[in-house]
């Protein structure tokens, strides 16, 4: 009885320190507490811990996991990871805290008779194959998808592909990077012909000015912003937010610059003209290694069904491009931007002045964007035609929200039209997939089918019959909701869901697959910095869990591809990294060998001659770079990137009449994406237990609107009942509203709207209209 | 038996002065952020008396700027 008091005691002053410093989380942009699970740890306590990668993250930081008697007891910063150095971010010290939860799904769950019953792992796997297999003999191959994630792993992610596309052969395969990082990746392709980041975090260390594009990374990339903060604290480096909404990394910056949702596109064109007009070009590098183009104008937002867009790129000279500008003077944009005159210039003068290293950071703000792909090429413009780029503490970055959307999304190519090397239209791409998964290349079909949002609505008009998600809740996170989850609950489609806990897409599922948790099972991923990080299985899962990669694997074997998936149970990630490594042999993308990841805390590729390529295209760093320059854009044929000329076009809903407001979703630092493993840590729940709408004081006062009223937020598509939040943790310009998009208890995606870039195909969260009544 | 969190704001630079006051005190446990000028402050008292004691002692160091609730708990005696 004594002890149980006393444990109980104990435990209740962990959860007050926890809550101390969760509110300091919240208050303090980029605060760390570094000692404080050390603290927790029993002196004499004999832990063995292991390193892995954080969950819930693209900054990726490295973390040591303390595991007792074979349960996982602390989590530490790694202080081998550079990425953190040590430090993590109120999630990543409490990631562990969600596993035991009591509603994990711990058994395979089969819908019968409009019940979930408990099932065999086995028996419910063959459910599955016999099911895919049935629907493809029924309605042909293409009636059958995959939806996977940046949070899955590469072994995962690739098998997921070569299932598909190599042994079925079907294009469908998707995942929700497409929602978060596809603008970024098609920008990188337009802009250089390479994904990914050409710098790294170092770049931290150089520059001296950081500015954000519509990217709150006090919330969103704690531990980066803390490296920025100590950087701002030491040498004077300066923080410069340029955003939509005030929000906690504008008031720890020394500068917070807001603008009109959308005209983000104008002020960056308007930048580039008076970098011109002040002489302020790089002449030599943009003679030696940049090309200027234009691409096709109005190209429309996707919102009809079957949508298509091709773009028809156009060489143009500097004088073209010159002429263009014109449109974008600071006095013009400023009209319509809402940014003036003096910031617009401001924000030039820093990026044209030839004795400042300057880093661009941006992340869902400028690719939830119907204009993504552009946005990501005129950030690219500023830093091609001022030079500032590929060097230390000079370059544009693109930083990730899932932990592993660059390594596995991205580099295994998890999208419809990718292929772990290069793209399925691409001949010598196919030949190559073909050759190392041992399939006749006829059956990698050349077409891609359907991207995430066309994926779903592909569900609902019956054409796709089966779908298996993993790793990814999309009846959360999808935009438009109140569409997709009555497709999702047609009798059309057979749906199989595979997660750790249930959640709103485990609600519609025909089969519920029960998947380990990150340290349940082996892995690999690659954070926003190329950087690809390897970890060991560190506990066991409860019931029958299992690795996502596994089950895929099975059911493959199940469906008759046993000969392509002879991987082993004990060994298949090592067995599938290493036949996935040859996809990127060589200097440009040469990865890590596996008993170098083993040791390492994370190794950047391209990996070459046992060394990383911190800086790619740059000679000095790159050693891909061939022709003799001091920079190699070997993207590009030609070895240049190219200078885009993109012009502003308007959103495809503004506020008006009836919706007069903007709404704006996005995260907060508590929880990770749609909540299903953050709402199960306690501290982190309570920290943030519901969502909100944020109003500006001025509009809340106008409306009558109290603080805590419970608030109708309708558009054409849906609505959504939330409590009302003013002054508090975040505060949007006047005819603007914030939604973060966690709480599956408040479904703000059904009221947002599934409009998308063109190019990228990624949807907007960012800018719809809205109007909001008291209830 | 109370339990209550604070987070305790040093005066600038006065951080390790703070840290070494505070862990002084007996029914006090610290945790020091890495890169603020804070303490998240857990205290453990026997009944809201001593906690109130305890709370003027804290309020006296010269190096505290603040002193704020987070939360506040009680448990059973033992
Ligand atoms: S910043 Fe991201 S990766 Fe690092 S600890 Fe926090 S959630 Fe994890």
């Amino acid at each position: 009885m004594y002890k149980s008091v006393t444990n109980r005691r104990s435990f209740i002053k962990k959860m007050a320190m926890l809550s101390a410093m969760t509110a300091a989380a919240s208050m303090f942009p980029g605060i760390l507490f570094a000692s404080e699970q050390e603290k927790g740890i029993p002196k004499d306590a004999n832990l063995d811990w292991k390193k892995g990668p954080c969950r819930f993250c693209g900054v990726g930081c490295g973390i040591l996991v303390g595991t007792e008697n074979g349960k996982a007891v602390a989590v530490k910063g790694d202080p081998n990871c550079s990425v953190n150095k040590g430090l993590l971010c109120v999630k990543g010290y409490h990631q562990i805290m969600c596993i035991q939860s009591k509603d994990r799904l711990t058994h395979a769950l089969v819908k019968k008779n409009g019940r979930y019953v408990q099932t065999p792992l086995d028996e419910a796997l063959d459910i599955v194959a016999n099911k895919m297999k049935e629907t493809i003999a029924k309605h042909g191959k293409d009636s059958v998808a995959m939806y996977t994630s940046g949070q899955s792993t590469i072994p995962e992610g690739y098998v997921a592909s070569k299932l598909m596309k190599g042994a079925i052969g079907t294009n469908n395969l998707d995942c929700n990077a497409r929602l978060c990082m596809a603008s970024a990746v098609t920008g990188f392709l337009t802009s250089f012909g390479a994904d990914e980041p050409m710098g790294c975090y170092e770049d931290i260390d150089y520059a001296d000015y950081f500015i954000t594009w519509g990217n709150n990374m006090a919330e969103m990339h704690p531990v980066l912003f803390s490296r920025m903060l100590e950087q701002k604290s030491r040498r004077g480096a300066k923080i410069i937010d340029f955003a939509t909404r005030t929000t906690r990394s504008s008031t720890a910056s020394d500068r917070s610059i807001l603008f009109e949702p959308q005209t983000d596109l104008a002020v960056a064109n308007a930048i580039c003209y008076e970098i011109i007009k002040n002489g302020w070009v790089n002449k030599s590098f943009v003679e030696k290694h940049c090309n200027f183009s234009k691409g096709l104008t109005n190209i429309g937002y996707g919102l009809e069904d079957k949508f298509n867009f091709t773009d028809k790129p156009e060489k143009i000279d500097f004088e073209a491009y010159k002429e263009f500008l014109k449109d974008y003077s600071p006095e013009k944009v400023s009209k319509y931007s809402k940014v003036s005159v003096k910031d617009i210039k401001y924000l030039a003068s820093i990026y044209g002045n030839p004795n400042k290293k300057v880093v661009s950071y941006w992340c869902m703000g400028m690719n939830q964007h119907t204009r993504g792909t552009w946005i990501n090429n005129l950030v690219y413009n500023i830093h091609l035609l001022t030079g500032k780029i590929s060097q230390p503490g000079n370059g544009p970055f693109s930083l990730t929200g899932q932990p592993s959307a660059c390594g596995t999304a991205r580099e295994v190519g998890t999208f419809t039209h990718k292929l772990p090397h290069g793209v399925v239209m691409n001949k010598k791409d196919r030949e190559m997939a073909a050759k190392i998964w041992k399939v006749p290349v006829e059956r990698i079909p050349s077409k891609p089918t359907y991207h995430a949002t066309e994926m779903f609505r592909a569900v609902d008009r019956g054409d796709i019959k089966f779908i298996w998600t993993q790793v990814t809740n999309p009846l959360v996170s999808l935009p438009k909701t109140g569409r997709y989850r009555p497709a999702m609950e047609k009798k059309s489609c057979f749906v199989v869901v595979s997660d750790v806990f249930p959640t709103p897409t485990s609600d519609v599922a025909d089969v519920i697959l029960p998947a380990s948790w990150h340290i349940e099972k082996g892995g690999l991923y690659g954070n926003s910095e190329r950087r690809t990080q390897h970890w060991d299985k560190m506990v066991e899962g409860p019931g029958e869990t299992t690795p996502d990669a596994w089950m895929t694997i099975e059911v493959a074997k199940r469906m008759g591809y046993g000969d392509l998936f002879p991987y082993s149970k004990e060994n298949h990630v090592e067995e599938i990294y290493n036949e996935y490594k040859q996809f990127h042999e060589g200097a440009k993308h040469g990865m890590a060998p596996l008993e170098v990841l083993k040791k390492e805390s994370g190794v950047i590729w391209p990996y070459v001659n046992g060394k990383s390529t911190q800086w790619r295209f740059n000679a000095k760093y790159d050693p891909a770079c061939s022709n003799g320059e001091d920079f190699h854009f070997y993207g590009k044929p030609d070895g240049k990137a190219v200078i885009w000329q993109r012009p502003f076009e308007e959103a495809p809903e503004k506020p008006d009449k009836e919706y007069p407001f903007w709404l704006n979703t996005g995260r907060v630092v508590e929880h990770w994406h749609t909540g299903s493993m953050t709402r199960r840590i306690p501290i982190l729940h309570q920290a943030m237990p519901n969502a909100y709408v944020e109003f500006h004081p001025d509009d809340a006062k106008s409306l009558g609107i109290r603080n805590g009223e419970n608030i109708k937020v309708t558009s054409r598509r849906g609505s959504c009942i939330l409590p009302a939040s003013i002054n508090e943790r975040g505060l949007p310009t006047k005819g603007q509203v914030f939604v973060p998009f966690f709480d599956e208890n408040m479904l703000i995606n059904d009221v947002t709207l599934d409009a998308f870039c063109p190019i990228s195909k990624e949807p907007d969260y960012k800018k719809c209209a809205v109007k909001v009544e008291r209830v | 038996m109370p339990i209550k969190s604070y987070l305790a704001h040093a005066i600038k630079g006065k951080k390790e002065e703070l840290m070494k006051a505070l862990v002084s005190l007996d029914q006090c446990e610290v945790v020091p952020a890495e890169n603020q000028d804070i303490l998240a402050l857990v205290t453990d008292t026997p009944n809201e008396k001593e906690e109130e004691i305890l709370k003027e002692k804290i309020e006296a160091i010269s190096s505290l700027k603040l002193l704020s609730l987070v939360s506040g708990f009680n448990t059973p005696q033992n």
